[in-house]
């Protein structure tokens, strides 16, 4: 094995000389995407002048951070070769459970404590169900998504929650010495803990066993079972997170909140290089793909692009960024 | 491996370039405004981008920003009003899909210096200037008396079908209209019964039908809901009642153009899109260049719109609801 330290093993090419190992950086996926993210910063700052100003960066960021945040646990969930569709259900089920404690007198700290309780909950539930009766994810969490948000519907119909302690909207629109957001910090916070949790424990590499062969791991002595079910747990935690710091950033609660995500997010995830299938992925990854789908975003904002034409611009890139390297490597083969 | 990497980048640049033409370029004096509506694709806001463009070319110095999220979300106006701000706009005019979720973000694009504005659908008072109600209830309610007195000529039995009993804002339109009946202008009209179609299409029918049978001498339905109007205008239709009883009140012109021309419906009002995108326009462009201030009490100029006063809190109403009929239903029935 390699002699020198590497915080993040490539999944393939770890072996060989020094000559093949460079090569394999420039083979890597990340390699690919730090590339697309230079292109795309290049051209928003020839686009529009107000793209390379720091503050305006920062700011952009919080359009994605809840996004981003649940980037992170639904990668473990794809490298394991399952999906989880009810993460916006769920941040639908916890915004309207901070909402209605908030009325209740509740101060924000609680209100955080709160929110990541319900996430947690909703994601034992979805995870339960999944390892108790052994049903496919992508058929529990079909179902919880309506289920979740559903109850949000019943509570609230057509009303909304507003009112929130006066400390409250600090943690979605506060900044750090009044330049970078609260909620960017956490998630870089976050990025740290899931990338050494995958690439340096030997949870991560149980997980990566676990998406290439399920019955193989099961008979060398891992969890399986278990650590599916925590995994769900633990999307359902994130979930709850986001909602709370969204609910904070926009200030009021409504049923409909977030509606969409689960797809932006596994599109995320699947720009960032894991497998659809499971086995292979990376947190560099997935992370650089949060910053291409938000740089792309807000460099489209920037220069007033309508939103249905910014779907199709986002829609081609995912195709044309996954497609364009497997049909080169097919055409180039002999 | 070069060429891979060369072709994947290429696409992206050409998508991204290409994206920076379709966007043009502005004039970096000029005055800002961006127009943030419900969504796109939406008739009733494109007219309203019509109105906004006509203020613009008016004032002469304004780059009209239209834009809006695909699906009328909240969320999706966050993000616009995000990217309105780190562009540094002069001013944003907005149709809010939710009147609490967008506070935060414009209260940071009003700290910013940012003029802003809600039109049609308000932000809560928070979080704009002022907002710009098409209408108000008192002329809302005195137009379709006007209406109904003038199809007439005076005289003669009316009926109102509301929406359901509980509606607030048509209760409030028929204690408006009953007001203005009571007022000796008005003395030949008399109002023989109030029913309530629940804004259901087939219960409105019934309901419309219901009143040719109680009261034969009735002239005119006052219908203050677009779903009632149709369905009333539907049933006198059915009836062979054309020319005998008319109605009147709140309807879409796109809806209403057939009821129009069969004859059914002589006149009906709603509030004029396009009036509202010019007024919202010119008056952030009034407010932006400081020669308003849009605070309570004051009033702010329009252009061909006259002006607009803003009441104690924080309101203002355009005008009288915009009047069709058949000469000019059929060019707004293309738009809403």
């Amino acid at each position: 094995m390699s002699s020198l330290p590497r915080l993040f093993p490539a999944s393939d090419a770890t072996k060989g000389t020094e000559k093949m190992r460079i090569m394999a950086v420039f083979k890597r996926w990340e390699f690919i995407l730090v590339l697309i993210l230079a292109a795309i910063c290049v051209f928003n700052s020839f686009a529009s002048p107000y793209f390379l100003d720091l503050h305006n960066l920062f700011d952009s960021t919080q359009s994605f951070s809840e996004k981003a945040i649940l980037v992170l646990s639904m990668a473990l969930i794809i490298i394991i070769g399952d999906i989880d569709l009810s993460v916006a259900s769920i941040i639908a089920l916890c915004g309207t459970a901070v909402g209605w404690l908030a009325t209740q007198g509740m101060t924000t700290p609680q209100l955080v404590v709160a929110s990541v309780i319900v996430g947690t909950l909703a994601g034992m539930v979805n995870g339960g169900i999944i390892v108790r009766f052994q049903v496919p994810a992508i058929v529990v969490t079909i179902g919880t998504m309506s289920l979740f948000r559903g109850i949000s519907y019943i509570i609230l119909g057509d009303q909304a929650f507003s009112s929130f302690p006066d400390d409250f909207s600090d943690l979605g629109q506060g900044y750090l010495g009044g330049m970078i957001p609260y909620e960017f910090i956490v998630y870089l916070v976050l990025a740290v803990v899931f990338a050494v949790f995958l690439h340096r424990t030997t949870y991560g590499r149980s997980i990566f066993a676990m998406g290439n062969n399920p019955q193989a791991a099961m008979y060398s002595g891992i969890k399986v079972d278990t650590i599916r079910f925590w995994l769900f747990t633990v999307n359902g935690m994130m979930a709850g997170l986001a909602a709370v710091l969204f609910t904070s950033r926009i200030g009021a609660t409504r049923p409909n909140m977030a509606l969409g995500w689960e797809l932006e997010v596994v599109a995320t995830v699947v720009l960032g290089g894991v497998a659809i299938t499971g086995g292979s992925g990376t947190m560099p990854g997935v992370i650089l793909s949060v910053f291409v789908f938000g740089m792309l975003t807000f460099g489209l904002g920037l220069v007033n692009v309508p939103g249905i034409i910014m779907t199709i611009i986002t829609g081609c890139m995912l195709i044309g960024a996954i497609a364009t390297p497997i049909i080169v490597r097919k055409l180039s083969r002999p | 491996m070069s060429k891979k990497y060369g072709f994947s980048s290429m696409l992206f640049a050409s998508v991204v370039a290409a994206t920076a033409l379709i966007a043009g370029t502005a004039s970096a004096d000029n005055v800002r405004i961006a127009m943030v509506v419900k969504n796109l694709g939406n008739g009733f806001f494109d007219a309203a981008h019509d109105g906004g463009q006509e203020a613009a070319k008016e004032l002469g110095n304004v780059d009209l920003i239209y834009t809006g999220p695909t699906t009328p979300t909240a969320e999706g106006q966050i993000d616009i009003i995000n990217s309105l701000i780190a562009q540094n706009v002069n001013a944003i005019v907005v149709s809010a899909n939710d009147p609490d979720a967008l506070v935060p973000i414009t209260k940071k694009a009003m700290s910013r210096g940012i003029t802003v504005l809600s039109f049609d659908a308000g932000i809560a008072p928070a979080g704009r200037l002022f907002q710009i109600n098409p209408s108000k209830a008192d002329l809302i309610g005195r137009k379709q008396i006007e209406m109904a007195s003038k199809t007439l000529g005076g005289t003669g039995e009316i009926a109102i079908l509301s929406a359901t009993a509980q509606a607030t804002n048509q209760n409030i339109w028929i204690k408006e209209m009953k007001k203005v009946l009571a007022t000796p202008e008005f003395s030949g009209l008399k109002l023989v019964d109030v029913v309530y179609g629940d804004d259901q299409s087939d219960k409105s029918y019934r309901e419309a039908v219901g009143l040719f049978r109680k009261h034969p001498d009735l002239k005119a339905i006052i219908a203050p809901t677009t779903v009632g109007i149709t369905a009333s205008a539907k049933a006198v239709t059915d009836q062979n009642l054309v020319g005998k009883v008319f109605v009147t009140g709140l309807g879409l012109p796109s809806e209403m153009a057939g009821h129009v021309h069969s004859g059914a419906v002589d006149t009906f009002a709603i509030w004029n899109p396009i009036d509202l995108g010019y007024t919202a326009v010119y008056a952030a462009y009034e407010i932006a260049t400081k020669k308003a201030t849009g605070k309570a009490g004051t009033t702010v100029p329009v252009g061909r719109m006259k002006e607009i006063t803003i009441d104690d809190k924080g309101e203002a109403a355009m005008s009288e609801p915009y009047v069709f009929d058949k000469s000019n239903v059929d060019k707004f029935a293309k738009m809403f």
